[in-house]
């Protein structure tokens, strides 16, 4: 119960301050809607009325709307009017005057003008001012900008900063200034100013001058004329000659060379009969001319359209005649002047032209048969036909026979190809014969010889298609058995001078191999026990060596270790003094079996070690060692089961393998009889430069700088004095005085005009005002 | 030395003109510009120069003092940096000139031997020579018949005036050989391996059979260097002043005579050390071993700088010419090889000799002598920075006993040999440098001036520990450094202050700076730069598959089963 009468209570006590609040609230709305219409007001007033007519706590509000016993001055009520008072209604009077407008007038302007604002703090003007300042100030000692600069860039300064007046005045201004003093002076002075001679600059007499210096206008006027009329013809002359030049007619270009070539010659005729001197220098001329046409085998079957016919001569005559007439043309030019008789010279002709004639299979052939160097050996062949043709022709089997049978000494599997060679040369040698027999009959040899060239063209094709097959055949023979050794005919043939201690029986071909072999050691030893010889013979067939699984392919940087140590070299012969006659006989007759016996004394000395290998290995060694290592960091046993025996698997390793960074590829990379050393020297990089300096960013432009050596042993006096001028010099004994404006050029100076802005801040320009009046407004 | 291709003269009054022109081919060149009114530039006899300014230089001979090395590309410099380089490519052109203008004072040129159309120089004996030269140059050639105390190793002084030799059974003498004047002779009842001049003519150290001993030119015993033990070799570095001794317990020791301490001992490892010859060019000392091998040494480097493998047999000689460019060696293998020392240590030429040289030295001038038991062999190159040709000898000559000890004389076409039968002085036309600086290497100086440039030398001493392979690398950036530097300082500071700073785009007025034009600008930068990254990333990655496809197999389908 009691609870209840107090919530009751409570509720009460609510709702009467409720009711007190209202009529406050009422009281303010009053006092601020004062200026709200009618409507409104009496709406209120119509609410309130309502809501006091529950009776209790009733007030009576003091309105006063009309005139009542208290009237004060503070209590005037503006109701019903609706509108402010102006202050200017209160002087106008019921009439209107006009002596009052102007004090309205001027009652307007002071309304109008706002009230004077407040003066910033004191430390506020003063920062404006300093910004100010500062503004002006940077912008007056920005001139002096270009002289900093220049004074920073300069080579050498040297201090106190003046100009420098030019020391010496040159010569002829003092002689200007010089006067004839003595009595011999003023008298050749008086000679030479009589005579009109010049005192000062002793080269030109005025009048020799005056006479230069004339030259007729009408002379002047020729001379341009001349000018101009050689200029136009050299233009004419220049625009012919490139008309001329396009023409692409042949036809056109053949007849000018014929009509030259006639002129030419018609000349000649004239001149010898004028001037037989003349004419014999230009025959001299016209010889030269053949001589470099000799020389420089322009008529050779060698050309583009030359090879052109050659392919069509076969089927097509007339290509064959051009072809023909080509080679007559070249035989002609390259005729050796000084010849015996016609017919052998004609006959060595032939052959040149057969020569030429044959394709290249046929060389190739000569090569296999006869040795290493093709070239030299072409050249001999041809001479020794050639030598044997005019001498006797029976002769030539016999000498290549021999030639073969030389050859045949060293290399025995060619036998084959030789019997195909003999039986070649054989046939060739008939019909050598029947040429020469031919050549009795001079008509008609043309057609024979060309038919008879033809005969040899298809002879020498079989046998060249015979000889491909051989070789082929027995390559294979070589693969399968592979115990044939194929000679080599690039390797030169002179054995002897090979040190025998450079062969070894295992033989190393790449440095890759090499390693292998260093790992497995089984394998070495199986190779080591071959005999020497057998050695020898692996060792010039690189190739195709039979156990050798894969022929790796050679890189072309590396250098084969074994090849730079075997490189043959040419051993001197005699090495005694060679004027001794009889020492030298002596040492070139013991050579041989002395250094036989000296080879044989070597190879045993130095039968246990292996040089290379046990290089090689400590190569791999250091390579190893400078390797940056792996870490590894799998730990056995977690997530699977561990111990004894038990490995992490590959996975796992694989995933906890952290791979070091791969460094820069080592200097002997390629060089696999050097090992350079990648260590640092710390030592020397104590004294090496460790920090950039300023204005650089890169070390190799700061390198660019101190590669100049500045000491005077790399330089001359002069240099070395000009590189270590110091930067600064200041001359004893005098006042080094503050630069000032005067002295670089300005007018005025700077801090003048510094000290007018400080000490009169009010002189303020128009961008500052606004500034400060920027500053105001905030 | 670590002194790269000096000029070896220094003029003192040269006088050089402060412009100067290159010029391809000798011509006239253009009249300078300042000179606006030709009177001015005629002289007072009125005469005109008809080669007005500097006298031309040709571009070889500058090409020849120019050292920077203009074949690297530098990236992209500031403005700043451009100018500073500018300069030092300006000072290098000048100093460049200056010293080629000055080549016109190397007075002197080297002589040599031609044969009469195909004569084989190698037939002209010496007497034929000393017959045909002057008095002069023919008193320089003697033979000094010493038979009594074995075989003899003998050594010039730097400027060539002075001769030491030690014979193997004690004796020991000192003279100016020019003038045949003796300084000394002592007998150290000892064997004597070798002996050497160190910086000047007045110190002398002799290996002896168990220490190594120094005396002075009179022959008084200075010090006895008991820490350098069973010495078989010694080579002296004049510019670092280090004697470095080969001995027999395989021990390389360096000795720094100007403090009398030692620098480093070498432990070479390979055995007994007999070889050994020093490079002129940088101060490495070549080491030659009995597995073949030779071996490159510094002071600064516990182990060799680079090791080559020259020969099949152990090393009997080794020598280096006077530029540091090549490479003489000999093996037991009667072969002698040149190499190319300039980083690729190939053979450049081999020979096989018949007994196989035992002693070997280089000229001034790249002439290579060997001697072989009792014959001398010289061979001589095209030019002087050319190798010796090994096809023909120069000239040769037979002493009355086997060859113990090599060395041409610096500054005079004179071979010293040392053997059994005592000292001989050979003429070989051609083998010295014809012009000396007096500065450095005076043959004529007094004893004051000796005394001044000691003085010098010891000042201008290069440290011992800067001794490497290549000793230009020494002007370079040691960029291992810089880059642990820098990354510190970014550790230390939190941010790298040279990072690139990101792009701010610029402020654009009527209404292009929106908030969206800038974001759409900033985007577009940095999509390109994302690009660029990406089409490196591509490059490298195609570079890196170029490079791995050829080793691999074609790729089959079953590999997927293989175990």
């Amino acid at each position: 119960m009691t609870a209840n009468r107090l919530a009751e209570s409570l509720l009460a006590l609510s709702q009467q301050e409720e009711l007190a609040d209202l009529p406050k609230d009422y009281l303010l709305s009053e006092s601020e809607d004062e200026g709200d219409n009618d409507g409104e007001r009496k709406h209120q007033k119509l609410l309130e009325a309502i809501s006091s007519l529950d009776g209790k706590n009733r007030r009576k509000l003091a309105e006063r709307s009309e005139a009542s016993l208290k009237v004060s001055e503070f209590n005037v009520s503006s109701e019903g009017s609706g509108e402010k008072l102006v202050l200017a209604d209160l002087l106008e009077p019921v009439k209107t005057s006009s002596s009052l407008a102007t004090v309205k007038k001027q009652l307007s302007r002071v309304k109008s003008k706002k009230t004077v604002e407040l003066p910033l703090n004191k430390e506020e003007i003063e920062r404006i001012h300093r910004e100010v300042a500062f503004n002006k100030t940077a912008q007056v000692l920005s001139k002096w900008d270009p002289v900093v600069l220049k004074n920073r860039q300069a080579e050498q300064l040297v201090f106190p900063l003046e100009k420098e007046e030019p020391a010496i005045a040159p010569i002829e201004h003092v002689l200007s200034g010089w006067k004839a003093r003595t009595p011999l002076e003023q008298e050749i002075f008086n000679l030479l100013h009589k005579n009109k001679q010049p005192v000062t600059d002793p080269l030109l007499t005025p009048v020799e001058k005056a006479s230069l210096r004339a030259m007729s206008l009408e002379e002047a006027k020729m001379r341009r004329a001349e000018l101009q009329r050689a200029r136009a013809l050299q233009s004419y002359y220049e625009a012919k000659a490139r008309r001329e030049k396009k023409i692409k007619s042949k036809k056109y270009h053949k007849v000018v060379k014929k009509g030259k070539a006639k002129k030419a010659l018609k000349e000649f005729e004239q001149l010898r009969k004028v001037n037989p001197a003349a004419a014999l220098e230009e025959l001299e001329k016209i010889e030269k001319a053949r001589m470099m046409e000799r020389m420089s085998l322009k008529h050779q079957n060698s050309g583009k359209w030359a090879k052109s016919k050659a392919i069509m001569a076969k089927y097509d005559l007339e290509a064959r005649q051009a072809m023909q007439e080509q080679l007559s043309k070249n035989k002609e030019l390259t005729q050796k002047l000084q010849v015996a008789s016609e017919s052998e010279e004609e006959e060595g002709g032939t052959e040149d032209v057969e020569e030429l004639l044959v394709p290249d299979v046929v060389n190739e052939v000569q090569m296999n048969a006869d040795g290493p160097n093709p070239w030299m050996l072409r050249s001999c062949t041809s001479d020794t036909k050639e030598a044997a043709t005019q001498e006797d022709p029976e002769q030539l089997p016999e000498l290549e026979a021999h030639g073969v049978s030389e050859s045949e000494g060293e290399e025995r599997p060619v036998a084959e190809e030789e019997i195909l060679l003999r039986e070649f040369e054989e046939r060739r040698s008939l019909r050598k014969r029947s040429e020469l027999s031919q050549d009795a009959e001079p008509a008609g040899s043309q057609e024979t010889k060309d038919s008879g060239s033809q005969e040899v063209l298809s002879e020498l094709r079989v046998l060249s298609q015979k000889l491909k097959e051989n070789h082929q055949s027995r390559k294979q023979k070589a693969s399968s058995e592979g115990t044939i050794p194929q000679v080599q005919r690039e390797e030169p043939a002179p054995e002897e001078e090979e040190p025998l201690l450079l062969q070894r029986p295992e033989r190393v071909q790449t440095l890759e191999e090499l390693e292998e072999l260093g790992k497995e050691e089984c394998f070495q030893n199986k190779e080591l026990p071959r005999p020497v010889l057998e050695g020898q013979q692996s060792e010039r067939t690189p190739n195709n060596r039979p156990d050798a699984p894969k022929e790796k392919k050679k890189k072309e940087q590396m250098i084969d270790l074994q090849n730079l140590l075997t490189t043959q070299s040419p051993s001197v012969k005699s090495l005694a003094v060679p004027t001794i006659e009889e020492l030298l006989s002596l040492v070139s007759s013991q050579e041989d079996e002395e250094e036989r016996n000296h080879r044989q004394m070597i190879k045993e000395a130095f039968a246990g070690d292996d040089v290379i290998r046990d290089f090689l290995k400590e190569k791999r060694e250091a390579v190893e060692a400078s390797k940056p290592k792996d870490v590894d960091l799998t730990l056995p046993g977690w997530g699977e089961w561990g111990g004894v025996g038990l490995k992490p698997s590959a996975k796992k390793r694989r995933r906890f393998l952290i791979k070091a960074p791969e460094g820069p590829p080592r200097k002997d990379k390629n060089l696999p009889n050097v090992i350079i050393n990648e260590k640092r020297n710390i030592h020397a990089a104590a004294h090496q430069v460790r920090v950039l300096p300023y204005p650089f960013t890169h070390h190799w432009q700061f390198e660019r700088t101190i590669q100049t050596p500045i000491g005077s042993t790399w330089n001359t006096q002069r240099a070395f004095q000009k590189l270590t001028t110091p930067k600064v010099v200041t001359k004893p004994g005098h006042i080094i005085n503050p630069i000032k404006a005067e002295d670089v050029g300005y007018r005025s100076s700077s801090r003048s005009d510094l000290s007018v802005i400080q000490r009169n801040p009010k002189r303020i320009t128009t961008r500052h005002k606004k500034q400060l009046k920027k500053c105001s407004v905030d | 030395m670590s002194r790269p291709r000096k000029t070896n003269f220094r003029p003192k009054n040269a006088y050089i003109l402060k412009k100067s022109r290159i010029s391809k081919k000798p011509q006239v060149p253009k009249k300078p510009r300042e000179w606006k009114n030709p009177e001015s530039q005629r002289g007072l006899s009125g005469a005109q120069d008809p080669f007005p300014g500097p006298a031309p230089v040709p571009v070889e001979v500058v090409q020849k003092f120019c050292r920077i090395d203009k074949s690297r590309k530098l990236p992209h410099s500031k403005a700043k940096t451009r100018s500073r380089l500018e300069v030092a490519e300006a000072e290098e052109e000048e100093t460049s000139i200056k010293a080629a203008r000055s080549e016109l004072l190397l007075a002197e040129e080297p002589g040599f031997l031609e044969g009469e159309d195909g004569e084989d120089t190698a037939k002209i004996c010496q007497a034929d020579i000393v017959e045909a030269v002057d008095i002069a140059s023919a008193a320089k050639h003697f033979d000094l018949n010493l038979r009594q105390f074995g075989p003899y190793r003998l050594n010039y002084s730097r400027t060539g005036r002075h001769l030491a030799f030690g014979g193997r059974r004690g004796h020991v003498a000192a003279l100016d050989w020019v003038t045949k004047k003796l300084m000394c002779e002592i007998n150290v009842m000892e064997a004597v391996r070798d002996i050497r001049f160190l910086h000047s003519e007045a110190l002398l150290a002799v290996a002896q059979n168990r220490w190594l001993h120094i005396y002075d030119n009179q022959g008084i015993e200075l010090h006895c260097i008991r820490r350098c033990d069973r010495v078989t070799r010694l080579e002296f570095l004049p510019f670092h002043f280090l004697l470095a001794t080969a001995s027999e317990t395989g021990f390389l020791t360096y000795l720094d005579v100007s403090v009398g301490k030692i620098v480093a001992a070498l432990n070479a490892r390979a055995g007994r050390l007999d070889v050994m010859s020093q490079n002129p060019y940088n101060a490495v000392i070549h080491l030659g071993h009995s597995n073949g091998t030779v071996s490159l040494w510094s002071p600064a480097m516990k182990e060799p700088l680079a090791k080559i493998l020259c020969h099949r047999g152990g090393v009997r000689a080794v020598a280096v010419d006077s530029t540091g460019t090549y490479m003489a060696t000999s093996g037991l293998d009667h072969q002698l090889k040149i190499f190319d020392l300039r980083g690729t240590y190939q053979p450049l030429s081999t020979r096989t000799l018949p007994h196989g040289a035992g002693h070997l030295a280089f000229s001034q001038r790249g002439l290579l002598v060997a001697g072989m038991g009792d014959v001398v062999n010289i061979w001589a190159g095209q030019g002087k920075a050319s190798p010796p040709s090994l096809e023909q000898p120069y000239l040769t000559h037979r002493l009355s006993g086997p060859v113990h000890g090599l060395q041409f004389c610096p500054f005079e076409d004179v071979l010293g040999v040392g053997h059994t039968g005592g000292i001989t002085s050979m003429l070989v036309p051609g083998a010295g440098e014809p012009n000396f600086d007096g500065l450095e290497s005076n043959p004529y100086r007094s004893r004051k001036q000796r005394q001044e440039w000691e003085v010098k030398a010891l000042l201008e001493k290069v440290p011992a520990e800067l001794i490497c392979l290549d000793p230009r690398a020494l002007a370079e950036v040691d960029v291992i450094s810089l880059e642990q530097g820098k990354k510190e300082q970014i550790e230390r500071l939190g941010y790298d202050p040279q990072a690139k700073a990101p792009f701010q785009p610029k402020p654009k007025q009527k209404g292009r700076s929106s908030t969206a034009s800038l974001v759409k600008r900033k985007r577009k930068v940095m999509d390109e730069e994302h690009r660029d990254k990406v089409r490196q990333s591509l490059q490298q990655q195609h570079h890196k598959e170029a490079k791995a496809k050829p080793t691999g197999a074609r790729p089959s389908a079953l590999d997927r089963f293989v175990r």
